[in-house]
């Protein structure tokens, strides 16, 4: 996409359901020159944070979305000119620097919705015109079919996930998007996340949001609407909206004295959907137990030398932990499965996601050890190292942060001994890990006798959806692993 | 129902209906005693004589033109030229006398030109084109070009009922390449109704002759993926079924107009154009064409393997279309 000499960068799309990314830091300039494929920014979505490198070789000579702003993917935000090009200076005259995904300058700068969004009056017979906004913000191409199928239903093309050519909205894509129903309607006033339901299992805590009504309506059943929460008491003549009916926005955020704003990156706001949403779906219960770890401190201790000589690896209790989660999972499909629907899916694989904090403490994210039933000890170590590592590094493909059927979590690496995670939707359990900490403990001695021992005890939590894991099973589930990593066979690794 | 080769089928069309209409006979270069280059017309002059199987010198002027004159005195001549490419020498009475006797002097001309062609045998630039796309354009003349077995005995036996000129492509590859059970007794299939040759609803291909055995190659290719590939065998050009087309490309809306033929003026553009005029709201990627390259058919194997569309060509064309 170059016009002229000049080359548009545009906010890249990251995986089929981001929609749209935060610019957290431009790496060049206006006036300075970029080689084709350096990094020229750095962004954040709800699902991986990442380097967005540089179209062409020359000179960045606009900057057209600052740092902190987020905007919808496909929007131009730069341009790099060929070697020798003078900066633009297009909005001199102007109050705001020139930033066409968001048009209104408002109070507050992260209000990005379109301007015809927040008013609380469904009757705009702009909003109904067919893809307004996909005509205006340099989304990728719209198809003549796309277009015209889109506006039969009053659909917005830029509202559908797409599957095409550099996320193109296909034929198939938008019929989908109608069979599945529309989306439930959600405040407008803040910048929408993706607002279709992804029939691609599952998203983890920091993965796009799917907003799909509290009790979870499966997506591929044609019977969404019944699902979808009432429509507004609008005039019943009103035409079909592009987009779901403005419910009365929240009153924008005012700093009092002595506050400060600051926007919300992608990433959180993808959290704060995400946790929000879990706790509407599932029944969150916690069971905990406490192990001996005894056996596992001592293993560790002989091969930790011997991984990282020979594999350069070091191996944690977690991935001991995983390893002993993964065998007792295949021994409990369900807490290894998923609600779809009224359906209950089993699998007859596991993908292990792990809770990461990223570096600057200001999110997590949860890459997935896909097929962790293939992984002995060592495999899962070195597979925990290298996903935490590259989450960390912000080289995460966006598949790895998708489809995991079982989360780990472990919050004890600061001294927390017990919490209650929040369940990664769709799955239907979390294990929680926590602080490795030497307690008096009753033991047997060789006499039968009981007597006090110092021991390394660590907490488990399962918090598990009790929709469909009772608490039964769950307690079986966390003797079953206790028993694991309290008799971990050498030979079992 | 017997298995017969698709030149076996087309010689069987041919001798019934020189058995129940003695208006039909046939007229070319070696036809006769040698029973035609490729024996197409074997054993017909011991059945039906020397009269209505006439080896002629070696004139594609002399025979088109003898063929239209006994047509216009009410006989019903199948010609054959011994290669498509030789058609050259007879345009002038086909394309001037024969396509426009009937606007002007209101009498028609029911002739049938047998026309081999098409190349996957090293034939070399004159014995291994297809120039539907130059009668194609010609008003007045019908251009047919059967893929199959069946085809090839119902085609023809319309071809030579039709009362018009019509050009009887063959594709000399297809000839023992290509083989199918085919009813015994005489059946006709109407010009201008195009065949669903593999039934899909992601990517359509519009073609004919024996790129829809190509096509069908590559559409089991991308089936391993998931993707179902359409294909819709014209039969015939003029005619050419314009409404099935835009219907399937209302249903897949994703096009590959594939033909062996050069891609300039090639008949795929025609069809190209046509969709994009006429069913523009229903597409959802560009129409893509697939065909030879601009130049004649090189001799050479492996130079003419890159010029005619392979099955990995199409394939990748194919699979660009479903990602698209």
């Amino acid at each position: 996409m170059s016009t002229g000499t000049q080359t548009e960068v545009v906010m890249p799309q990251m995986g089929v359901s981001v929609s749209e990314g935060t610019i957290t830091k431009w790496l060049k300039q206006v006036g300075e020159s970029i080689a084709q494929d350096e990094p020229l920014l750095e962004i954040s979505t709800d699902k991986v944070d990442t380097e967005v490198p540089s179209p062409a070789e020359g000179v960045v000579t606009q900057i057209l979305a600052q740092e902190g702003e987020t905007v919808e993917v496909g929007t131009v935000i730069a341009m790099i000119g060929p070697a020798g090009s003078q900066p633009a200076e297009p909005a001199a005259a102007e109050p705001v620097p020139a930033e066409p995904a968001t048009p209104e300058p408002e109070a507050v700068p992260e209000a990005a919705a379109p301007a015809a969004a927040s008013p609380p009056q469904p009757e705009a017979p702009a909003a109904s015109a067919p893809a307004p906004s996909a005509a205006g913000n340099g989304k990728t191409f719209v198809s003549p079919v796309v277009a015209r199928i889109a506006s039969e239903h009053g659909i917005d093309p830029s509202s559908v996930p797409g599957t095409g050519t550099g996320g193109r909205v296909t034929k198939k894509d938008i019929l989908a998007f109608i069979e599945s129903g529309p989306p439930a309607a959600t405040p407008t006033a803040a910048p929408q996340p993706e607002p279709v339901p992804e029939p691609v299992a599952a998203t983890p805590p920091a993965a796009a949001p799917e907003p799909k009504a509290p009790p979870a309506p499966a997506p591929p059943e044609p019977q969404p609407v019944a699902a979808a929460p009432a429509p507004p008491p609008t005039a019943p003549a009103a035409p079909p909206p592009s987009r779901p009916t403005p419910q009365p926005a929240p009153a924008p955020a005012a700093a009092l004295q002595g506050e400060a704003l600051e926007p919300m990156s992608a990433m959180r706001r993808g959290i704060a959907e995400h946790m929000r949403r879990s706790l509407d779906t599932s029944a969150h219960v916690t069971s905990a137990i406490e192990v001996d770890m005894s056996r596992v401190v001592a293993l560790r201790k002989k091969l930790k030398p011997e991984y990282e000589r020979a594999h350069g690896v070091n191996v944690t209790y977690l991935a001991f932990i995983a390893r002993a989660a993964v065998e007792t999972l295949e021994d409990y499909p369900w807490i290894n499965g998923e609600i779809r629907g009224d359906q209950i899916v089993t699998r007859n694989f596991i993908n292990l996601g792990f809770a990461v904090e990223l570096t600057d403490g200001k999110g997590l994210i949860v890459p997935v050890l896909r097929n962790a039933e293939t992984l002995n000890l060592l495999g899962i170590a070195k597979g925990v190292v290298d996903i935490a590592q590259r989450a960390r590094d912000k080289k995460l493909l966006p598949d790895e942060v998708q489809g995991g059927t079982f989360t780990i979590t472990n919050p004890g690496g600061y001294g927390t001994f017990h919490g209650t995670p929040v369940i990664s939707q769709p799955q239907a359990a979390i294990l929680g890990t926590y602080a490795v900490v030497k307690r008096p403990w009753v033991v047997q001695d060789e006499m039968g006798q009981d007597v006090i021992a110092v021991r390394p005890i660590m907490n488990l939590t399962l918090t598990y959806d009790h929709r469909l894991v009772d608490g039964a099973l769950a307690g079986r589930f966390l003797r079953d692993i206790r028993h694991r990593l309290e008799t971990w066979d050498e030979s079992s690794y | 129902m017997a298995e017969r080769t698709y030149l076996q089928a087309i010689s069987d069309a041919l001798r019934e209906e020189m058995r129940r209409d003695q208006r039909v006979f046939v007229l070319g270069e070696d036809v006769g005693v040698y029973g035609g280059a490729f024996k197409v017309t074997l054993g017909f002059q011991e059945e039906f004589g020397p009269w209505r199987v006439i080896d002629t010198p070696l004139s594609e002027t002399a025979i088109v033109g003898g063929a239209t004159g006994a047509a216009l005195m009410g006989m019903r001549p199948v010609a054959e030229m011994q290669f498509a490419d030789f058609i050259s020498c007879a345009w002038d009475h086909l394309v001037t006398v024969a396509a426009k006797q009937h606007f002007r002097g209101g009498t028609p001309v029911p002739i049938v030109v047998r026309l081999p062609s098409g190349g996957g045998f090293s034939g070399g630039p004159f014995h291994s084109q297809n120039p539907e796309s130059s009668f194609a354009h010609i008003p007045g003349l019908k251009v047919v070009c059967p893929s199959t077995p069946e085809d090839a005995k119902g085609l023809l036996a319309s071809s030579i009922e039709d009362p018009n000129p019509v050009l009887y492509f063959e594709h000399k590859h297809l000839y023992r390449r290509i083989k199918a059970e085919v009813a015994d007794e005489r059946f006709t299939i109407p010009f201008g109704k195009a065949r669903v040759h593999r039934d899909g609803d992601d990517v359509l291909v519009v073609t004919w002759g024996a790129m829809v055995h190509t096509a069908t190659e590559a559409a089991e290719q991308l089936a391993t993926d998931g993707v179902e590939v359409e294909i819709l065998d014209l039969r015939t050009l003029i005619p050419w079924d314009k409404e099935r087309v835009l219907a399937e490309v209302e249903r897949c809306s994703k096009v590959l107009v594939l033909h062996e033929d050069t891609r300039t003026g090639g008949f795929g553009a025609e069809i190209a154009a046509t969709i994009a005029e006429e069913s523009f709201e229903h597409l959802d990627a560009p129409v893509k064409r697939i065909a030879a390259p601009d130049t004649p058919v090189p001799f050479s194997p492996p130079l003419e393997k890159a010029f005619i569309p392979q099955v990995e060509d199409v394939a990748a064309g194919l699979r660009e279309l479903a990602e698209y």
